[in-house]
């Protein structure tokens, strides 16, 4: 056991001395390497970041009815009590076209082009919760309700969560696809650089398969090789996401704030750089698995 | 030690390197293997690391009939003997005291004994001051006595030699010749494949033609 765990070290040690030894060649395979994490790791930040936002607005399924501007005071009243009779009708809020017209100055940087408006142009609403969600129950209550005397126009008001929705969904996708397209370049880099190793070390390995290495203790220094460009790579590309987080971080919350919403960058936590760099030991490691197994033991 | 029962080895496409085979070489003892270029010298040490397999015929060693080892087991059957090739195969980005070092480290020696050991065996072929040398920087009889050094820091029970002499001047050859022999004195069997049969007094000789003894 000792003795195993010592030519561990020895393997690690020697594996980190080839890799020192061509330093250049060396800095350029884990600026690849980290180059090609860096993308989908970055992709992972703004999708959380999406994700934040997405999570802030409502997904609860609601209706929000607008009033033609003709509509007064009692018809809306009328209007609120047949409401509260409707069947499906779970909650009702009135908000007044004064209460519309205060949120909108209050916000949005819009102040000064509503006060230059003759007369306030929004309208009475009412947003209504339904008993039953189902997409389909929802439009047949939005086409009943539009056809009331008074009412300008009825809008699901989830449709946009689900848009976002959709697209994140579809960002995921994209990102899954995009990580294992550059995984596989990762894993293709490692094999290329063990295999010139190998070719490389090809008296070293002869002698030691002489004087009785194992396959195991011949392959092992190359695993670590691989596994620690691997990590290498991860290093510099947890590096270019973290720089990357930090260089636009406060652009980003500048403008998430004009439009009022929640969009802050964060930079990678401890269990995502974790993960960051064991997923690129890994890749690392397994290219050398293959490259080992196309070309030592043709050596 | 060494039984060679009746073995032939043949290479694609048919070429015959040995025929019918049969010696013995007994704990301790010392044979020498002769014979022109191609008569079948180093396939016969090839035959005994366990490098190749025979086509027909048995090859024991200590017993063990080599054509029945299984792959895996071959590492550990090696360690027990030591090789020093005709063309050294040193590392040559390595200094002399790591190339001395590999053995010890492939069979999982601690490190501070091995250390020991390969000072050792460095001074008994002479290379004791020249540790941290690298092979580049020694002459063709030290880079010989350094391939002993490292056939012989894992205490073989076997020394095989592939033309140890070859290419070295008469007082060199005659001084690698004498740490071989030393090295049998304390009981290690060894087999030379050389031309230089009068440079190992006492030994017994097999003399190959064509992949058949001849004599």
């Amino acid at each position: 056991m000792k003795a195993w765990l010592s030519h561990h070290r020895q393997s690690a040690s020697l594996a980190w001395r080839r890799l020192a030894a061509t330093p250049v060649n060396s800095l350029l395979s884990l600026l690849a390497i980290g180059i090609a994490l860096a993308l989908p790791a970055g992709g992972q930040m703004l999708l959380s970041a999406a994700r934040q936002l997405a999570g802030t607005a409502t997904a609860t399924p609601q209706i929000s009815i607008f009033m033609g501007n003709t509509v007064d005071r009692a018809m809306a009243n009328d209007m609120r009590s047949r409401l509260e009779k409707q069947a499906g009708v779970k909650r009702l809020q009135f908000i007044t076209r004064e209460e519309t017209l205060a949120r909108m100055k209050a916000g949005a940087g819009l102040r000064d082009v509503i006060e230059a408006l003759p007369a306030n142009p929004f309208p009475d609403a009412f947003v209504i919760g339904v008993g039953d969600e189902r997409p389909e129950a929802m439009e047949k209550l939005a086409a009943e309700l539009r056809k009331w005397p008074g009412v300008e126009q009825v809008q699901l008001d989830s449709a946009w969560v689900r848009r976002l929705d959709a697209l994140l969904k579809l960002g995921r996708s994209a990102l899954l696809l995009l990580a294992s397209l550059l995984g596989c370049g990762l894993v293709a880099i490692s094999f290329g650089i063990i295999r010139m190793q190998v070719l490389t070390q090809h008296a070293e390995i002869e002698v030691s398969r002489l004087l009785g290495a194992t396959e195991a203790y011949i392959r092992r220094p190359f695993l670590y090789h691989g596994s620690l460009l691997g990590l290498g790579g991860g290093l510099v590309a947890w590096l270019l996401v973290t720089a990357s987080t930090l260089w636009l971080r406060a652009p980003m919350a500048e403008l998430a704030g004009m439009y009022e919403i929640n969009l802050a960058l964060k930079a990678p936590d401890i269990v995502e750089s974790g993960l960051l760099l064991v997923f690129a030991a890994v890749l690392g490691w397994l290219g050398a698995v293959f490259s080992l197994r196309q070309t030592i033991e043709n050596t | 030690m060494i039984r060679f029962d009746r073995v032939s080895k043949r290479y694609p496409p048919g070429v015959d390197a040995l025929l019918d085979l049969s010696f013995e070489v007994s704990e301790g003892q010392v044979l020498l293997v002769g014979g022109h270029s191609g008569a079948g010298k180093s396939t016969l040490l090839k035959l005994i690391a366990g490098v190749e397999k025979s086509t027909s015929g048995a090859v024991l060693v200590g017993g063990q009939n080599l054509g029945g080892l299984p792959t895996s087991a071959l590492p550990y059957y090696r360690r027990r003997i030591g090789m020093v090739f005709q063309d050294q195969k040193l590392l040559f980005d390595r200094s002399v005291f790591d190339n001395v070092m590999l053995p010890l480290s492939i069979s999982g020696f601690p490190p501070r004994e091995a250390a020991s050991r390969v000072r050792a065996a460095l001074d008994k072929v002479g290379l004791g001051k020249r540790e941290k040398a690298l092979p580049i920087m020694l002459s063709g009889g030290e880079q010989q006595r350094l391939a002993i050094a490292r056939a012989v820091v894992g205490r073989p029970e076997l020394l095989l030699a592939d033309e140890p002499t070859a290419h070295l001047d008469g007082d060199t050859a005659s001084d690698v010749a004498r740490i071989l022999l030393e090295f049998n004195r304390f009981g290690v069997s060894l087999l030379v494949a050389t031309y230089a049969h009068e440079l190992f007094p006492g030994g017994n000789r097999l003399l190959l033609d064509h992949g058949r003894r001849v004599g």
